[in-house]
């Protein structure tokens, strides 16, 4: 019990600083290499909370996502649900993984998200891209093993401290 | 140990990940972005939404105010002084403009007058501040911070000092979104200021270019041509400075050229925009030949009319 509500705390502030870092404005140079924070943090709930996280709650991250960035509804959702599925499906193998190849494996859901992302905005019919489009993913995957690194450290250190 | 537990339970029962929820909750996503992309039916939601979303706005931008304040605070005495000398010869010259200009605009108002032609609203615009927050970079929208409190409503044109930059389209109580011209959604109908060729240009998503298709060669179109909003379809006012035509070139099948056009707003550098507060008639006098009955071939296609100095 306790160790479900460490996570849940632990889940709240992430995705408080995830919007945070989604929002705060960065030069004009830079905004297109802005990763999916929201991505990464689900991928982590989904690796370290498999019982208490779930395609439901990735969902509703997703709305609040939408809310935030004011896009389309449902849209975050998508891409969430998305990577949640994949994570989940996949997550007792990606969890014993090495370091780089679990690198390797973000790097991937991220840019499937991108296609995901590129073919919704194809469908609601407002979307012009360029080459920028596609750096998010590497910045993503390149921040994910210091993301996973830190998250952890801070999350494992609250719970052993809990009897 | 808890490790091995939650491992099993995730081979054997599947939970948290069914195929099943999977194709629900895509289909709820869906359904959410047809019904609010499509049919707008969640207006109101957003609306409410928007209250939420505003102190997470403010909180996101506080990093930059605060730094923004250190450097203001920072700033040498003299380079203050400095400015606010190169500020005040910058005051009497605009006072000497305006003081110009309004002689202008009385002498224009007894022409019009004379010539029995319809008066035309004078522009009354509202200043509203962009809200400092990086929506998606890959669409050409803006936060400001005035709404449908403040009279916004969706629709109205947005403008910097330079000229045309937007449109509302969407207005919660407190805040607004602006679409840019630049917006591969948006267009917006242009007169050539040479020539008075009409034509729609349209966003590319770009933030630094506009596109004119399907203009005939024989509009003589060039780089360096002025485009200026033509009134046609209500939405913009007439006359507005819209963009700059960079280049032209032959489409594909060659029967027609495509020109690019660079907005001349300064969609990145302006804090402040100017949103005009009513929708202005359909057609304003000087966006057509001032006989209303006009019928004709288009204007860039007829003889180029007489140049004014």
């Amino acid at each position: 019990m306790s160790k479900s509500r460490v996570s849940g705390w632990a889940l709240v502030l992430m995705v408080v600083a995830a919007v945070m870092l989604t929002l705060a404005p960065v030069p004009e140079a830079l905004r297109a290499l802005r990763p999916f924070w929201m991505a990464l943090v689900v991928i982590y709930a989904c690796l370290e909370w498999p019982d208490e996280f779930g395609l439901g709650t990735a969902f509703l991250l997703g709305l609040i996502s939408d809310l935030v960035s004011g896009v389309v509804f449902g849209e975050h959702a998508f891409r969430l649900v998305v990577v949640a599925f994949i994570m989940l499906r996949f997550r007792s193998r990606i969890r014993f993984f090495p370091m780089w190849q679990q690198t390797a494996a973000v790097f991937a859901l991220l840019l499937n998200d991108r296609i995901v992302t590129w073919m919704l905005r194809t469908f609601t019919g407002e979307f012009a891209i360029d080459w920028r489009y596609w750096l998010a993913p590497f910045v993503g995957a390149l921040l994910w093993p210091w993301f996973f690194l830190l998250v952890s450290d801070l999350t494992q250190r609250r719970r052993s401290k809990s009897p | 140990m808890p490790v091995q537990s939650a491992d099993q339970t995730q081979l054997f029962s599947g939970h948290g990940a069914g195929t099943l929820r999977l194709v629900v909750l895509l289909a709820i996503a869906a359904a959410l972005m047809a019904s609010d992309a499509r049919f707008g039916l969640l207006g109101t939601l957003r609306r409410h939404g928007a209250e939420l979303t505003r102190p997470v706005y403010w909180l996101a931008s506080a990093p930059k105010r605060l730094g923004q304040a250190a450097v203001d605070y920072a700033e040498d005495r003299s380079t203050l002084l400095n400015e606010n000398r190169s500020l005040r010869e910058q005051i009497l010259l605009s006072e000497a403009k305006v003081a110009r200009f309004d002689t202008l605009v009385s002498e224009n108002e007894s022409l019009r007058s004379l010539l029995d032609a319809r008066q035309r609203l004078g522009l009354k615009a509202q200043l509203v501040e962009i809200v400092d927050i990086d929506l998606d970079p890959f669409r050409q929208r803006l936060l400001v911070n005035r709404g449908s409190n403040a009279g916004i409503s969706a629709g109205q044109a947005v403008l910097d000092g330079r000229g045309l930059i937007g449109q509302i389209v969407d207005a919660s109580e407190h805040t607004a979104t602006v679409i840019l011209l630049t917006d591969p959604g948006h267009a917006v109908p242009v007169r050539v200021e040479r020539t008075g060729l009409r034509s729609i240009a349209y966003g590319t998503g770009a933030a630094d270019r506009l596109l004119l298709s399907h203009v005939p060669f024989s509009a003589n179109l060039q780089p360096g041509d002025r485009l200026l909003s033509s009134g046609l379809g209500g939405r913009f006012p007439a006359g507005l400075p819209v963009a700059v035509i960079t280049e032209v070139k032959g489409d594909r099948s060659a029967t027609f050229a495509v020109a690019e056009a660079k907005p001349v707003a300064g969609i990145e550098q302006v804090k402040q925009l100017l949103v005009l507060e009513e929708e202005l008639s359909a057609i304003s006098a000087d966006s057509v030949e001032s006989d209303p009955d006009f019928i004709g071939p288009p204007q860039g296609l007829a003889f180029p009319p007489a140049q004014s100095p």
